[in-house]
This record gives C-alpha cells, structure tokens and sequence, in this order.
C-alpha cells in the first residue's frame, strides 16, 4: 500500500484515494491536423514504460481531484517525489534498463 | 529421447523411477543460429518448437534470464478460452484452442488440458447485451457458445449464490463447453521437450543485455553470460519485458507493464469443476486437480515491474469471490503472488515486424496470454520462418497504433481487466 503525499493537499494518504494515469509531461501536438498518422498514433498510444524511474500522472480521485505527477520506481515501487502539474521533476529517469 | 507411455510408467516402476532421462539438454550456446528467441517462456518455447516442426528450421536457440517457464507462465491462473468478440481475435484465439485440443498428443506430453467449460457472469441488463452480441458473433465464427440464464447458471454451479439478494445479482452467463484449464508448468515443460527433441538449444540463465544492430538490422544478441550470440532473425517473446527489450533495439511500444495477481487456497474436496468469471465484480476461479481455488484479481493501475501486487487488489477481488461463494468464506488462502503483464490499449497483443529488420516482437498479451500459447508460438514461428506476419497474424502488427486499425477487445471479449 502506498502512502501518497498529495501536494495541493500537502497530506499523505492512503493510496485506495489516488489513480494511477500513465506517463506524465506527455505533450499534446500544437496542431493535431497537421500531424501524421504515426505522429498521432505515437502521441495517443506510445509509451516509455521504464523499468527503474518513471515519471506518472496521478488523480487524487476521491481528495482534492487534482491532477499531479509523481516520480516512482517502478521496480522496488519507492516514491521518490510527487511535484504539482506544471513543475520539473528533481528526480530524472537514467538510461538504465 | 525416450517416448512416454503407460508401459514405460510402469516400467520405470520397477525401478522405484530412479532411471528417468533428463528430460532436456543444457547446452552451451554456439556462436550463431539461424533464429533466436529471446524469452523460454511458454510462447518462446511454443514458438521454437513450431519453428522447427513445421517450418524444419532447427538451428534455434531460446535464451531465457532466469528458467524456462518461471515468469507468467508459472503466475497464470491458466484458463483456456477462444470466446473473443471480434474476428481477427477469435480466429487467433480458436486456431490455439484447435492446438489445445491435440497438444498432448502431439507433445507427447500431458499438459493435462481439461475442458470444463468457462462461464462469464453477467450482472447488468449491460452485461446480458454484451454477452449476447459476443455468443452471437462466437456462433457466427464456428465457436461454441451459449447465452444461459440464471436457473441454467445455478445448474451448473449449484455452490455460487445466484439468488436475487446479491449486491450485482447472476443474470445469466455466457457459456464456452469446450474452454478449461490446462497445467500451465506442463505447457512449457512439454514444449522445451519436445523442442529440445527437435534440436533447439535452451539457454537457461542468459540474459540478453543488448540487441545488436547492423545497418537497421538486428545481427544477433549480446547476453550477460555467454557474450555474443548472432543469429539471422530475432524474436521477442518476454511479455512485460517487451518494452525493456525493444528500449535496447531504439523503439517504444504502445505497452504498459502492469503487475497481475493471482492467489491460491489450501486444497480442498472437489466443489467446483468448472471455471467462473466475473467482469462485472471483478473475479475468477476455478479448481486445480490438486483442489486448491484457483483465484485471479485484476491489475494494478500503476506501472510496475516488482512481480508483486497491492493489498487493496487482491482484497478487492476477495470480496468478489466471496459475494458470489459465501461458502468459500472459510477457505484459507495459501500463497498469492504476481506476474507482469504487457497490457496493450486495445487488449489485444502484437505479433509484428519491427523497425528494424530480422527482429520481431510477440508481446502486449495482457493478462491473457496463456490460452493462446500454442496458437502463439504457431503463427509468430510462421511469422519468424517467412520474415513477414502469417495470415492470422497480420491484424496484430505493431503499426495499426499508426494508421488506426486497432482491435478493441476491451470489455468485448470477457477480458476480465
């Protein structure tokens, strides 16, 4: 069970309140109807999926609602930072496997 | 290699079963093969086994990291089903129920498929729809299936609660006769056998540290044990891997890695012989011939590869189980474990080129990679022997994520997650 530091709430709660969302500062393409079919199906479905540090966004479903981001391990599953939307990670992904 | 029988039981017998034959080699890997397989799970193992039984290509090696069949084929809950909503599905999934139905024959290898039969509850006015629509479009494709109501449901499983007075009430189900279980160990047990019969060496304990590119084409692996291995075509088969792998080739996939669980009880008397599932509460059992209850949760929504699963899934699923068997509520549980998954957007896997020559993928299976192994491992060494997608596996390339040909089996198919 994760503890989850909510950073517009600034609490930590229980994990059953949260939402996992997939890859975080995914960037919608400025102009879609100018993008490619494999820029496009790239955009919707394309993932890093890193073993090791990944960067997440999260919901906080059943608290504040908000949408954030946070850094975790998708190996050992640590949380190593959540950091509001908008914010840089202080933790980086290496090029580890 | 010695052929098993009932008289060779018996003989072995004799000899208080001492004299066995080692039932595979270990070889040292040569310095090049024609195809390698990098994954000695239950569809690597599939795959090298069609490869060099059908396609008379045997000069194959299978590198596997750990052992063969110890990631998801050791973690599933080993349902076997072909009941898929839409055609390029169905017609994949039967063509491995076709294979199921010969296979230990064919292995020469008791794989101990047993067909019990699959129910998928519905609970909604929803849910009935759905299982109508699909029972249809199964009818419609030559697979067996029928709609039943709840009376017939409560036939078939007089143990599970279908009164009225349940939160999501049993309305009915949609029922495959010929869908089960098989013993998911023996699957890759029988295939590295009779594989390895066949010549293909399984490389147990190699992990593959890079995929070596010449002019955007794969030449061969760089593996942490054994060092260079060349070969002429690759074929990935490491389910939540894929996306490590295909990270080392220079690509993404459209993968998520997700943790799957899965628990055992104690063993019991026989109660339940057949298999039940449940989308709607989010569950499914069944019986092993040991008798312990088989029970699958769903995924974690988070990304992750720790082989592991949270506390709020599983006991999510518990009360699942228990809603439908009140009865089960003193049945102790025993172990439960998880598995990582390669969940695709569409639920539906990827048997395809890559962007780069000679290296194909056979991943994105999801939570529901087992009942097709063998229908797997057949097209993907179809697929691997041509060097371009066999005909049931053309629907399945990587790139309709580019041009939209996407195959939503998403709560179409009885897909569980």
């Amino acid at each position: 069970m994760f503890a989850i530091y909510c950073p517009y709430c600034e609490e930590l709660r229980e994990e059953e309140e949260f939402h996992a969302k997939g890859q975080a500062h995914i960037a919608r393409p400025l102009d879609p109807e100018s993008c490619s079919d494999k820029e496009w199906g790239e955009y919707l479905y394309f993932r890093d999926n890193p073993r090791g540090l990944h960067h997440e966004l999260w919901v906080h479903g059943v608290g504040c609602r908000k949408f954030f981001n946070i850094t975790r391990d998708t190996v050992s599953y640590e949380i190593k930072e959540t950091y509001k939307i908008g914010a840089k990670p202080r933790f980086t992904a290496t090029q580890d496997h | 290699m010695e052929k098993y029988s009932g008289f060779g039981l018996f003989k072995h017998a004799l000899s208080y079963h001492e004299n066995w034959q080692r039932v595979w080699r270990n070889p040292k890997p040569k310095k090049k093969y024609d195809v390698v397989i990098v994954g000695g799970g239950g569809h690597g193992l599939a795959t090298a086994y069609y490869l060099a039984k059908v396609h008379n290509i045997t000069n194959i090696a299978v590198v596997e990291k750990g052992y063969l069949g110890g990631g998801n084929t050791a973690r599933n809950t080993t349902i076997v089903r072909s009941n898929y909503l839409w055609d390029e599905s169905a017609f994949l999934y039967e063509h491995a129920m076709k294979l199921w139905e010969g296979l230990s024959q064919d292995l020469n290898y008791n794989v101990m498929f047993s067909q019990r039969g699959v129910l998928n509850l519905g609970h909604t006015l929803q849910d009935m729809r759905d299982i109508q629509r699909r029972v249809n479009a199964n009818r419609l494709n030559g697979i067996d299936g029928e709609v039943l109501d709840t009376k017939q449901v409560s036939e078939i499983v007089p143990i599970m609660d279908c009164s009225a007075n349940t939160r999501y009430p049993v309305l009915g189900a949609s029922w495959q006769p010929r869908a089960g279980v098989a013993r998911h160990d023996a699957v890759a047990w029988g295939y590295a056998r009779a594989a390895d019969q066949l010549g293909v060496d399984l490389i147990q304990q190699c992990e593959v540290i890079d995929i070596l590119q010449e002019d955007g084409a794969a030449i061969g692996v760089d593996t942490k044990q054994h060092g260079i291995i060349k070969a002429d075509r690759i074929g990935c088969v490491v389910a939540g891997n894929s996306s490590v792998l295909a990270k080392m080739a220079g690509f993404r996939l459209p993968l998520e890695s997700h943790p799957l669980q899965a628990l055992v009880s104690e063993p019991i008397k026989p109660i339940l012989d057949t298999v039940v599932m449940s989308n709607h509460v989010h569950g499914y059992v069944s019986q092993s011939d040991k008798g312990d209850l088989v029970i699958g949760a769903g995924i974690d929504g988070y990304n992750g590869y720790g082989q592991r699963g949270s506390y709020t899934t599983v006991e999510h699923t518990i009360q699942a189980i228990m809603e439908l068997f009140p009865i089960f509520s003193r049945v102790r549980m025993n172990r439960q474990w998880g598995g990582i998954v390669d969940t695709c957007p569409d639920a539906c896997p990827i048997i395809s080129a890559t962007p780069v020559e000679n290296l194909f993928f056979n991943c994105g299976w999801g939570t529901g990679g087992f009942k097709a192994t063998p229908g797997s491992g057949h097209v993907f060494a179809a697929t691997l022997a041509k060097g371009e997608a066999n005909e049931l596996a053309k629907p399945f390339s990587m790139f309709r994520f580019h041009d939209g040909t996407l195959i939503d089996e998403h709560g179409a198919a009885g897909v569980a997650h």
